[in-house]
């Protein structure tokens, strides 16, 4: 399923990309008559992370959710285009959103751990869920995932609390550690930090340099610094469009399009 | 700084303030009065006698409705068979699935349902199941509670479900898990304590009924051994006391309002420590 890229793309992939993860071609998204992202085309490189910036309604969480198709959640969304992970066309007839969905994970702005759930059943609910019974592979999950999120120490000797009596930052490493326990080959990041303070915040940022190791990450952000310190690759959106794509330290040193300047440097958005 | 008016405005704020403390007492009166005289006129005839023994025929004294309230619950019991499941899934449909035209209909129904008057509950049952059974049952009495319980619990059901955050549901779905799952295993978990509420409220309210009950239950002085025969309910057991010339029979349907009163505030107070739980879980 890897590795078959199309090398006629148009699209300039950045160099040090490698084997892209994600090929997005010719996206378009709408919600009824508004088209909410146009005629998108990127690539998305693997165990790398990729930070969309852009000011609010741009465009960029629809781009996001369209990744594993969670913008179907909106009866009225409609979408043109292909996108395909590792090679498999994931709008294809025969796909369900929730294949897609398994391999395609996703953290969410705000922080929901399922409050009827201990810390250690949030982690493995994925799992049970999806007909996981092995209970030793469920315990191992549990610590690999906690470790992974950077919370194992902190909860190792209480996974048996409820999840909603974590901090705000530590219920965001919990659904960290939830979405990493399926395993998913994308992590898609829709400003994980924005509601956290700024110690939590940094504790987010450690945990994405250190996944992209294993995981493609996709993260929405609001703050440039964040892209700026935390992603390999930086693409700017625009009133729907795909302005500028690139390095991150190029993007935010010397960008080629003027809008991305202005945006990188605070003067509009 | 004082308006021309002052005093007037002052005396109209207190007038107005006194006005509507006394509608608030008028509100809560009439459950003080009941309860007195429920306790006054019941209390002596209540005794182990009342729980335990069927009733008496006319002259003898003592006796008691042991059969009445086993039938209160045997109703109750198949009401809930029939009213949970299609209330509980009527709401799950109207809260996560249908489309809003659709929902909007079925809304109006439900609410016009909630309004309709319980004798007519009764006819209608008494003409779909009564008639073609060629009699008066228990079953027909548990259709007709259970009936009315369906659009109760599927409007709370609905509201409970809202109110649990988008945020939940997104979160399992972008797990992978299908959407059945995440409402039988995230959505309704989480609710679970309003729903239950919601059940509780309708049972109380059902428990009491008694025009739909003469068109079907129709009552029973023995004990009811199959759900074919008729069957006695307090409701009904007071009723025919109560409409009686005879002086022990109404201290009997004295007793009965009042075990029967007693029910529905217990099952009111399971209710407030439910939901009290619910509100100390939030964050």
């Amino acid at each position: 399923m890897a590795a078959n890229q199309n090398p006629t793309s148009t699209i300039t992939v950045p160099k040090g990309a490698g084997e892209a993860a994600l090929t997005v071609r010719n996206l378009s998204v709408f919600f009824g008559e508004r088209a909410a992202v146009k005629n998108v085309s990127i690539d998305i490189a693997r165990c790398a992370v990729t930070a969309i910036i852009g000011p609010s309604g741009c465009g960029k969480s629809t781009f996001l959710r369209a990744l594993n198709r969670m913008h179907e959640l909106n009866p009225d969304a409609r979408m043109q285009g292909e996108i395909r992970l590792f090679g498999d066309d994931i709008y294809s007839r025969q796909v369900e959103p929730v294949v897609v969905r398994r391999r395609v994970g996703m953290v969410f702005q705000k922080s929901n751990p399922f409050p009827t759930m201990s810390i250690a059943e949030n982690v493995t609910v994925g799992l049970r869920l999806n007909g996981v019974r092995d209970k030793k592979v469920m315990v191992e999950r549990t610590e690999q995932s906690l470790r992974m999120a950077a919370l194992w120490d902190e909860v190792k000797d209480r996974l048996g609390a409820p999840a909603i009596s974590l901090s705000g930052g530590q219920q965001q490493r919990l659904c960290i550690a939830r979405a990493l326990a399926v395993q998913p080959e994308v992590l898609l990041m829709d400003e994980p930090a924005s509601a956290l303070d700024p110690l939590a915040t940094s504790k987010i940022e450690d945990l994405i340099l250190d996944l992209k190791k294993d995981y493609t990450i996709v993260i929405v952000t609001h703050n440039m610094q964040q892209a700026a310190r935390a992603s390999d690759f930086t693409a700017f959106f625009y009133l729907g469009e795909l302005v500028e794509f690139g390095v991150t330290s190029k993007i935010f040193t010397s960008p080629a399009q003027k809008r991305t300047e202005d945006y990188v440097t605070g003067r509009f958005g | 700084m004082i308006a021309p008016n002052h005093n007037w405005r002052q005396f109209k704020n207190v007038a107005m303030q006194v006005v509507a403390f006394v509608c608030a007492v008028l509100v809560v009166s009439p459950l003080l009065m009941i309860f007195y005289h429920l306790l006054k006129q019941g209390l002596t005839s209540i005794n182990l006698d009342f729980f335990t023994q069927l009733p008496k025929p006319v002259g003898e004294v003592g006796g008691g409705m042991a059969n009445a309230i086993a039938g209160t619950f045997i109703l109750l019991g198949q009401a809930a068979l029939i009213g949970v499941p299609v209330g509980v899934l009527g709401g799950v449909f109207l809260s996560e699935y249908g489309g809003t035209r659709l929902n909007w209909w079925i809304r109006f129904a439900a609410d016009i349902l909630n309004g309709v008057p319980s004798i007519t509950w009764g006819i209608v049952v008494y003409a779909l199941l009564v008639v073609p059974m060629h009699g008066y049952s228990a079953l027909a009495g548990g259709v007709v509670l259970g009936l009315m319980m369906i659009p109760l619990v599927m409007r709370t059901t609905e509201e409970v479900l809202q109110l649990v955050p988008a945020g939940y549901r997104e979160a399992a779905l972008a797990l992978g898990i299908a959407k059945w799952k995440t409402i039988v295993q995230i959505v309704l978990r989480t609710a679970l304590k309003g729903i239950v509420t919601g059940v509780l409220i309708a049972l109380a309210r059902v428990a009491g009924e008694t025009a739909p009950l003469l068109f079907t239950a129709l009552g029973n002085q023995y004990w009811t051994h199959q759900l074919t025969e008729p069957i006695a309910a307090m409701p009904l057991q007071i009723f025919a006391y109560a409409i009686s010339p005879y002086d022990d029979w109404h201290r009997q349907a004295w007793a009965g309002a009042l075990v029967l009163l007693f029910l529905v505030l217990f099952i009111n107070i399971v209710v407030r420590f439910l939901t009290r739980d619910r509100f100390r879980q939030k964050t």
